[in-house]
């Protein structure tokens, strides 16, 4: 299978979602140019190029999912959820339990998220944590193209409502978006590995709440998402010439959370590292500090996340964003005070 | 429905009657929730829409089988009218499992998939941009149905209405916006929360055709709900109805009401909906004091008849407290 890019598998997966399935519309601020080749295939109808209402326009794809269509609306960065947050948090999440199973809103919300190239904090954050709090919402969030194609599909197929976040360090065309223009000189912290990958012809859906095993490993288990899991395959590479062999664990899914795979992983290593690019509190580092918990395992833990509001200048923004160095230092500090077992 | 909007003598003639058992009915219902408030039989927020009842009714009853409701937390006039069962609106105001949400929403959630009533919305203006989402849904399925969207004109000082009133105009959807003003939102009067109170002046602004009905007379509001739901059929985009109504009682159960002169209420009560048209359709001799006291009995039965029937249902098993939360539901 020839490599494809995040975006182009997630085009990919829109594309044939809207072939198969007449009831797929796509709404959002400037659809017709952010995803032109659907808006040349599928024409104005079913690409609704809308004003900068999120609020109206996550409440129409709700009304619209209600009234038999399946719209994958996007609202650019995840931030720009807060103004519109009423109609996820009030009104999609609790249709299914209000009417008692017998209406759904499949619905998904697209949006960027993730830092790391000097947007500051309205424009950089994660959030999936607060998303994924609330009952009634699926959160994913792919970190390969074949992930990003299959949770996608997955996502536009199920009852929904889905929350579908693409780091923006991960797709091409957030990059060139971006890097466009005056923002040439702007350096971008993305993995040195890229996030290009096979996708199968046609994407295979990938259902939600199902994690990967990126990396096997005995002594440490590393877990996240996004773009995470690429710094952490990065720093399990740097671990391996020290003698330590850390599992990766794509959690791909915030909810549903794949609570297994994540107990068999720290009961199989007895420490775990979290690196989540959400803020610390309240999300899914503590989630899964609770996870292992709850199910008596009794595991070192560390966490690498975000702790601040994301500040713009490079210097500090390279220190606030979980990066490679971060990974680094937390795992020796966790190996260091939770000798135990090696190997 | 037809195209041609009924005009007052005919309405008079023929549908009258209909509109005012079902304002007594709703009215009625409502005096029964507040009983079983006080027997603690119904417990959280309860809204009542005594005194509004002729928006409820004769907007509701102006639209088509298809079409759909969006409403808000005081809907039990608007539910009852659409048709949503009485039983199954007493039972879930009792949390049964038999009510119209499973016991899982209350007096303030109220839903009917099969009749297209999206009710209960306790945000206020959260029911507005999903409304416009039926409208385009509607369009795109050739469906020649209208959404009609309820609100209060508290609602119109949210972000929300202006951006959904912007896309419907913009879309040209089948939107009928419909302003319940019962001149207070909440504890605070219309003059104190608007600007510019003349509402009907901010949804033009919009482009959408927009007019003010009394709200307290029937047969108006159902003579221009008509005229509304033709023009919004038929293609010309959304239109913007505001009824000007009051309320008799507080804005909910908890509510002291201590911020509107109590002869202001009574000034109101003068122009109550219902002996004002029970008294326009005896003196015409359109109906009867036997009919009315006939219905008044019927309406009775049908109230105890929902009491016991949701005294006697289940509550849902705590077991399937989950069953119906998407991301508990996928989990593997």
């Amino acid at each position: 299978m020839p490599e494809t890019s995040f975006s182009e598998a997630v085009d990919r997966a829109l594309a044939l979602a809207m072939t198969r399935d007449p009831r797929v519309v796509v709404l959002g601020e400037d659809v017709r140019l952010q995803r032109r080749g659907a808006f040349v295939r599928f024409g104005a109808s079913r690409v609704l190029d809308a004003p900068i209402s999120e609020s109206a326009l996550l409440g129409t794809a709700l009304g619209a999912a209600m009234a038999g269509l399946r719209p994958v609306v996007e609202i650019y960065f995840v931030d720009f959820i807060g103004v519109a947050l009423d109609q996820l948090l009030n009104h999609a999440a609790k249709l299914e339990a209000f009417t008692g199973g017998r209406w759904q809103a499949p619905l998904v919300v697209r949006a960027a998220c993730g830092g790391g190239y000097g947007d500051a904090g309205q424009h950089q954050q994660s959030l999936w944590g607060l998303l994924a709090g609330v009952p009634g919402l699926s959160v994913v969030v792919p970190s390969t193209p074949a992930d990003a194609a299959g949770l996608l599909l997955a996502a536009i197929d199920g009852p929904g409502p889905v929350v579908f976040l693409e780091h923006k360090l991960l797709s091409q065309q957030w990059l060139d978006y971006l890097g466009g223009a005056s923002r040439e000189g702007v350096q971008f912290d993305v993995p040195a590995a890229g996030a290009r990958g096979e996708v199968g012809e046609p994407p295979v859906p990938v259902p939600l709440g199902v994690a990967a095993l990126r990396r096997q490993g005995g002594d440490l288990a590393l877990v996240s998402l996004g773009v995470g899991v690429h710094r952490c395959l990065e720093a399990a590479e740097l671990l391996e010439d020290e003698g330590v062999w850390a599992a990766v664990l794509d959690l791909r899914s915030v909810a549903p959370l794949d609570v297994q795979a994540i107990v068999e992983l720290g009961r199989r290593t007895g420490r775990v590292l979290v690196v989540d690019e959400d803020y610390t509190r309240g999300g899914l580092s503590g989630e899964v500090a609770a996870v292992l918990a709850e199910h008596g395992v009794r595991s070192a833990y560390a966490r690498v996340t975000t702790e601040e509001t994301i500040p713009y200048a490079r210097a500090l923004e390279d220190a606030v964003l979980p990066n490679v160095e971060r990974i680094m230092a937390a795992a020796h500090a966790l190996l260091v005070n939770a000798p135990g077992k090696r190997g | 429905m037809t195209a041609l909007a009924h005009d007052r003598e005919t309405l008079l003639a023929q549908g009258a009657p209909a509109l005012l058992r079902q304002m007594i009915r709703v009215r009625r219902f409502e005096e029964k929730c507040v009983e079983l408030y006080s027997a603690t039989k119904i417990r959280g927020f309860l809204h009542l829409c005594i005194g509004e009842e002729a928006v409820a009714v004769g907007v509701i009853s102006s639209l088509g089988p298809g079409d759909a409701v969006v409403s808000t937390y005081r809907e039990h006039g608007h539910a009852l009218a659409r048709g949503v069962p009485m039983n199954a609106v007493m039972a879930e105001m009792f949390g049964k499992a038999t009510g119209c949400s499973r016991g899982r929403g209350g007096s303030m959630h109220l839903f009917d998939a099969d009749l297209r009533f999206y009710g209960g919305n306790a945000i206020v203006g959260g029911g507005m941009p999903p409304s416009v989402g039926m409208a385009l849904a509607d369009r795109m399925n050739d469906r020649d149905d209208v959404t009609a969207c309820i609100f209060g004109e508290g609602a119109m000082a949210e972000g929300e209405f202006h951006e959904s009133a912007n896309l419907a105009a913009l879309w040209h959807l089948p939107v009928l916006f419909v302003c319940e003003n019962n001149r207070y939102a909440m504890g605070t009067a219309l003059a104190r929360e608007h600007a510019e109170t003349d509402l009907t002046v901010r949804a033009a602004s919009y482009g959408m055709v927009a007019w003010a009905v009394d709200g307290m007379d029937v047969l108006a509001v159902r003579e221009a709900a008509e005229r509304a739901i033709a023009l919004v059929r038929g293609g010309g985009g959304p239109c913007f109805l505001e009824l000007r109504t009051y309320r008799f009682r507080a804005h909910s159960m908890y509510d002291p009401d201590r911020y509107r002169d109590k002869a202001e209420i009574e000034r109101w009560r003068q122009s109550d909906p219902i002996p004002r048209l029970t008294g326009e359709l005896l003196a015409q001799g359109v109906v009867s004091d036997d009919e009315v006291a006939t219905w008044e009995g019927e309406i009775a039965q049908e109230i105890e008849a929902a009491i016991a029937s949701a005294e006697a249902a289940p509550l849902e098993p705590v077991s399937d407290l989950t069953r119906f939360v998407t991301s508990e539901r996928q989990t593997p």
